[in-house]
């Protein structure tokens, strides 16, 4: 369907595309729906017909600018921040790392450095878990590397990884306690843009015993109010892309 | 019952209504956008019927997604953009003719006439603004002036007159059935009309104007609105009215004085509180009214940047460099500095703290050396530098440093634009974790009038760090820099002046 509106004229209607594919049209305009979605194919507002759509351009590239991301984002990790009472960061991918593209400080108005900018492990903290966890060739290569061991507590087996990982693509979120720092813990879950593809994760971070239950559990509001911000971001990136 | 303060906020493309609680964290955001009319070159026009339906829209949408009635509501504070007004007929309450925007430049004739007439340099001391298209009082001639038949029936009493405030007020007060005719003090110090000492209409400023005391409506304290609406939603108290970039300087809780703060958006405003001094500015600054609770205002300073983010928007659009706004930072990190490259964007002459509406832009210091990404750290490079000429200006007329820059606005997600400030100012830069420091700052003025919030210690206990950036530049290469820049302002007058045509 993509070759046969990347020729000729590149506008068709639905039922030419059909026939042209030998497509019953009820499956080519569910075909069309679902690239519509991911931005791959764009319908003509005045003709209604169909056209290759401008995502297929940047597909080689297919992550979100770093800059774009937080400027799209502020108002949620803002909300984040100020709701759940921690610091909260946004981070992608970036060297073998995860880059530290946004920063809310901890509103309590202690003295904090803003860390934009920063590289972060991606093994010993949950925003780095969420971008192993959804991206297999980012996981494959943490596997082949020795994971270092930064806290006690700090996963360097890989076996024990992997099954972390399944583990947060069931639950939809990573936590992590004292694996980055003593005393510290961490909750992240999956930014997403549209079509599905989890391009960062945004999280929150503070003292272990205030995200963290008795039996050592990240708290179940505190992941609910993580999650929400999630799901907040990747809205606001199929709304205005 | 849990109680709760709405804001209503005016804007320039959109009106929204915004519902905060005690601990000031959005509740609740409606909003509508209004159609802008452009009928000749140069001419801005609103339709306040339009933004009237508008508001009857947002205020009950506002509550049902908060989930609250209106008894909940302790408090409404209404912030607009200034400036901008509507005449309309007092026994039916139908505007005359559509709003004139503060961007609208139909009076450039008349302001040149108006210059030259005696008593120019009387009208600046009363009023504290130079005579400029923007404020209302120009345009509020062209009106009467243009309108057949406007200025007797201006004089017999049959019209009033109002910024976007006392347009809101009036009508959710009742209109035509008892509306209140009033304004706050920070709006009425926007028109030219109000004297800056008496913080009433100056006679002399409305002989000089040609305009008819009848027609305006009374001034209050910011928080001495006391209005109960009677449309819309009936039973909610209006307490407080303030223009935006004043609104904003309140939910920036800048309550000290040579406190500033700064919101960049298309332009950046930048205002310093002057406490209850009042400085009339020997470097190109405006001398208004910061806020006033109960008998004393805070005066103010204001500095404005005629560009700021629309100059990313240019770079994006008519130059097409970049896909979206903040990928300009994306591009200026591809290399480590400026390469020798300014870019002053005098796009509608120079404002703060030159004042040359005959200046234009320009790029200076090309060489094949210089690539985008030089260019798009001028772009941003050239909003902190004309922070630095206004925060400059500021701390010269008070004769003291301000210690740190309050920012807000959709700019301060731009991380590098943030640390350059810092850099050129050399103090720090920090942002507040509300982001709709407008809107906030209306509720804080209302909540504090209904006693919502007890006092502005109250207010500023719920202001809270979102991210600070500490000056790390260089001082040897700041000044270096900044004589650049200066060098390359210059430029922009010579042009000016070797081009009269423009």
């Amino acid at each position: 369907m993509l070759r046969l509106l990347a020729r000729g004229s590149g506008h068709h209607g639905l039922t030419e595309i059909a026939d042209s594919l030998g497509l019953a049209r009820g499956t080519a305009h569910g075909i069309l729906r679902t690239l519509q979605r991911v931005e791959f194919v764009e319908q003509d507002q005045t003709t209604g017909r169909y056209r290759l759509g401008a995502a297929l351009l940047h597909l080689g590239t297919s992550y979100l600018d770093a800059n774009e991301l937080r400027s799209r984002s502020i108002n949620w990790a803002d909300t984040l921040a100020a709701r759940s009472g921690q610091e909260v960061r946004i981070g992608m991918h970036h060297d073998g790392a995860v880059l530290v593209v946004h920063h809310v400080f901890r509103p309590d108005d202690s003295v904090q450095t803003l860390g934009i900018g920063a590289m972060l492990p991606l093994h010993a903290t949950a925003l780095g878990k969420v971008l192993l966890a959804y991206d297999p060739d980012l996981s494959a290569a943490a596997r082949r590397r020795e994971l270092t061991s930064l806290t006690r507590r700090t996963i360097t087996r890989t076996q024990m990884l992997e099954r972390v990982l399944t583990e947060v693509r069931g639950q939809g979120w990573a936590g992590e306690a004292e694996e980055y720092m003593p005393g510290e813990a961490s909750i992240a879950a999956p930014i997403r843009i549209p079509g599905g593809l989890v391009i960062g994760a945004i999280g929150i971070s503070g003292a272990a015993d205030r995200l963290c239950d008795s039996a050592g559990r990240p708290r179940a509001t505190l992941v609910r109010q993580v999650v929400q911000a999630a799901e907040s971001v990747t809205t606001s990136l199929v709304d205005e892309n | 019952m849990q109680r709760f303060v709405m804001a209503i906020d005016q804007g320039t493309t959109s009106t929204r209504c915004i519902v905060f609680d005690q601990n000031a964290r959005l509740v609740a955001v409606a909003q509508r956008e209004h159609r802008q009319y452009h009928p000749r070159p140069g001419w801005v026009e609103q339709d306040a019927v339009e933004i009237w339906r508008n508001v009857d829209r947002i205020v009950p949408q506002a509550l049902r997604q908060a989930g609250i009635t209106a008894e909940q509501v302790v408090a409404m504070g209404i912030t607009n953009q200034r400036e901008t007004f509507v005449l309309w007929d007092r026994h039916t309450g139908v505007p005359i003719g559509r709003a004139i925007v503060w961007e609208d430049i139909r009076t450039e004739d008349l302001v040149a006439e108006l210059g030259k007439k005696p008593g120019i340099e009387e009208v600046r001391d009363r009023c504290g603004l130079p005579l400029a298209t923007y404020f209302s009082a120009p345009s509020l001639r062209w009106m009467l002036d243009n309108v057949a038949g406007l200025r007797a029936k201006a004089e017999r009493g049959d019209v009033l007159f109002g910024t976007m405030d006392t347009w809101l007020i009036w009508n959710l007060t009742g209109g035509v059935n008892g509306g209140l005719h009033v304004t706050d003090v920070t709006n009425a110090s926007r028109t030219m009309l109000m004297n800056l000492s008496t913080r009433q209409w100056d006679p002399m400023l409305l002989e000089f104007f040609g305009v008819p005391s009848v027609i305006l409506p009374e001034i209050r304290p910011s928080t001495e609105i006391s209005g109960v609406t009677t449309r819309v939603v009936p039973g909610i108290s209006i307490t407080a009215a303030l223009g935006d970039q004043h609104a904003a300087l309140f939910g920036q809780t800048c309550f000290e004085k040579g406190s500033i703060k700064g919101t960049y958006g298309t332009g950046g405003f930048l205002l310093m509180n002057t406490g209850d001094e009042l400085v009339r500015s020997k470097h190109g600054l405006l001398t208004t009214i910061g806020y006033q609770i109960g008998g004393e205002p805070a005066y103010a300073l204001e500095g404005s940047i005629a560009v700021a983010g629309s100059l990313v928007q240019w770079f994006r659009d008519n130059l097409g460099l970049i896909h979206s706004a903040p990928e300009i930072e994306t591009l200026a990190r591809t290399v480590k500095d400026n390469g020798g490259c300014y870019i002053v964007p005098a796009f509608s002459g120079l404002f703060a703290p030159h004042w040359l509406s005959q200046a234009r832009g320009l790029v200076v210091g090309l060489t094949s050396y210089i690539n985008k990404g030089h260019l798009a750290r001028a772009v941003l490079e050239a909003t902190g530098w004309q922070t630095r000429e206004v925060v400059d200006a500021m701390n010269a007329d008070l004769g003291a440093p301000t210690p740190v820059l309050k920012v807000d606005g959709g700019m301060t997600a731009d991380h590098l634009l943030m640390q350059f400030i810092a850099d050129v100012l050399d103090i720090p830069v920090q942002r507040p974790l509300v982001a709709e420091t407008v809107s906030l700052g209306a509720a804080y003025a209302a909540g504090l009038a209904a006693g919502y919030w007890p006092d502005l210690e109250g207010l500023r206990r719920n202001w809270h760090l979102a991210a600070r950036w500490n000056p790390v530049m260089d001082a040897q290469h700041r000044e270096n820099e900044y004589a650049n820049w200066k060098r390359a302002v210059e430029l922009t007058f010579a042009w000016a002046r070797s081009s009269p045509s423009t």
